[in-house]
C-alpha cells in the first residue's frame, strides 16, 4: 500500500513533525504517523496552520511534512509567501479531489486550480500519474525540499485514491 | 501600560529564550528591546505567529519558546489556540500585547475593543492563562502551555525595524540555535 511506503520514506528522511487536516485519502498515512513514536502528528484546525508549524519546526532544526486535501490548498496561499521569502523547505502531500471521476461539484473549482495556485506562489509541483510513481515522487520531493530549500507539493491523483461517492467516503 | 515597557520587561534577562513576534507592532517591540539572532520577527504570514511558536517548541523541547503577538494577529489565527491546546507543549508561552487596535493600518478597533476575551478563548482551549506578574515564571520555568493578554495603551510610537530579508532572519536564527549543524542539514 502506498501510504505505508510513504510512511517509510518519511521515517527514513527523519521527518519528525506531521501536520494534517483530517482527510479520507490520507486516513491510513495519518494513522501510521500517529502510531509512530518518533513522529509528532499535529491535527490542525485549518491547513494554514501547517505552514507556520513546518516553518517553526525547521527554525528549530526538525523536518516536517504537511498532509492535506486539494480543497485546503486555497487556504494556504498567503502564508506560502513566507515560505518563499524565507526559503523554508516544505513538503506538502495533497490528495486530489475535483479531478478524475469527482462526484461533488463543489470540489471541482479548487481541485482544478490546485497546481496553478501552488505554482503562482513558487511551490514546485510533482504530479505522479500512477500509483507506482507515488513513492519515488515523495522520495524525490523530500530530497528536493530539504537539500535545496524548496517548497514542493506532491499531488496524489484522485484515480488512485478511488473514492467514488459520499457513501464510499464515509464508509472508509 | 506602555507596550514597549511590557515587552522590554518580558525580554529582560531572556537568557537563551527563543522569541517569535507576530506581524506588526510586536515585531518592532521585540526589536526595540534589543535585536537578537534568536528573535524571529514576522513581516507577513499574519495569523501564524502562535503556530511558528508551536513548531519551534516541538522541535526544541529543552528550550523555552515565547510568542509575542498583537490582538489582531492572534484573532486571525484563533484556531491555532485549539491546535496548541491539543499538543500541550510545556515549553511554550503566548503573550498577546492587546491595544484593541489594528496598529499598522490606521488604528481601527479590533474585536477585543468590543469585549471579545482572548484569555477566555485560550482557557477554553486548554492553555494556562497567567497574569502579567506571573509571566516571568511562566516563560522560563513553569509547565505550559501558557497564555496571557496584556492590555496596553493604544499609542502611535516610532517604528524600530528588524532586518527585513526572510532568508537572513531564518539563517541567523538557525545558526544561533543549532550551530554548525544549521548549515550541514
Amino acid at each position: 500500500m502506498w501510504p505505508d511506503q510513504i510512511h517509510k520514506e518519511l521515517s527514513a528522511a527523519a521527518v519528525r513533525v506531521v501536520g494534517y487536516v483530517p482527510d479520507a485519502g490520507h486516513k491510513r498515512l495519518i494513522e501510521l504517523c500517529q502510531a509512530d513514536k518518533k513522529m509528532r502528528a499535529v491535527v490542525l484546525s485549518t491547513e494554514e496552520e501547517g505552514i507556520g508549524l513546518a516553518a517553526g519546526a525547521w527554525l528549530g532544526g526538525q523536518k516536517s511534512v504537511l498532509l492535506m486535501q486539494s480543497s485546503g490548498v486555497g487556504n494556504v496561499v498567503n502564508v506560502l509567501g513566507m515560505v518563499r521569502e524565507c526559503r523554508f523547505p516544505l513538503v506538502t502531500l495533497v490528495t486530489m479531489r475535483g479531478e478524475q471521476g469527482e462526484f461533488n461539484p463543489w470540489q471541482v473549482p479548487m481541485g482544478q486550480a490546485t497546481r496553478t495556485v501552488f505554482e503562482a506562489m513558487g511551490t514546485v509541483v510533482h504530479a505522479p500519474a500512477t500509483e507506482a510513481e507515488i513513492v519515488p515522487t515523495v522520495n524525490a520531493a523530500l530530497r528536493l525540499a530539504y537539500n535545496s530549500y524548496a517548497s514542493v507539493a506532491v499531488l496524489i491523483p484522485q484515480r488512485v485514491i478511488g473514492i467514488k461517492s459520499f457513501q464510499d467516503q464515509t464508509s472508509r | 501600560m506602555k507596550r514597549r515597557d511590557v515587552v522590554r520587561s518580558l525580554l529582560k534577562n531572556r537568557k537563551d529564550l527563543l522569541v517569535v513576534a507576530g506581524l506588526g507592532s510586536t515585531a518592532w517591540d521585540i526589536t526595540a528591546a534589543g535585536d537578537s539572532p534568536l528573535n524571529f520577527p514576522m513581516w507577513g504570514a499574519m495569523g501564524q505567529a502562535a503556530m511558528m511558536g508551536l513548531g519551534l517548541a516541538l522541535a526544541q523541547p529543552k528550550r523555552r519558546v515565547l510568542v509575542i503577538t498583537g490582538d489582531g494577529e492572534m484573532l486571525m489565527g484563533m484556531g491555532s489556540l485549539a491546535t496548541i491546546g491539543v499538543q500541550q507543549p510545556p515549553n511554550l508561552t503566548v503573550v498577546v500585547i492587546d491595544n484593541e487596535r489594528y496598529g499598522e493600518t490606521g488604528m481601527q478597533e479590533t474585536h477585543t475593543a468590543h469585549g471579545i476575551d482572548l484569555n477566555g478563548v485560550a482557557r477554553s482551549c486548554g492553555l494556562k492563562v497567567v497574569d502579567f506578574k506571573n509571566l516571568p515564571a511562566a516563560i522560563h520555568k513553569a509547565k505550559g502551555p501558557h497564555f496571557a493578554v496584556v492590555k496596553v495603551d493604544a499609542e502611535k510610537i516610532p517604528l524600530v525595524l528588524p532586518p527585513r530579508e526572510g532568508t537572513l532572519l531564518k539563517a541567523r536564527f538557525r545558526r544561533a540555535l543549532l550551530g554548525p549543524k544549521a548549515d550541514a542539514e
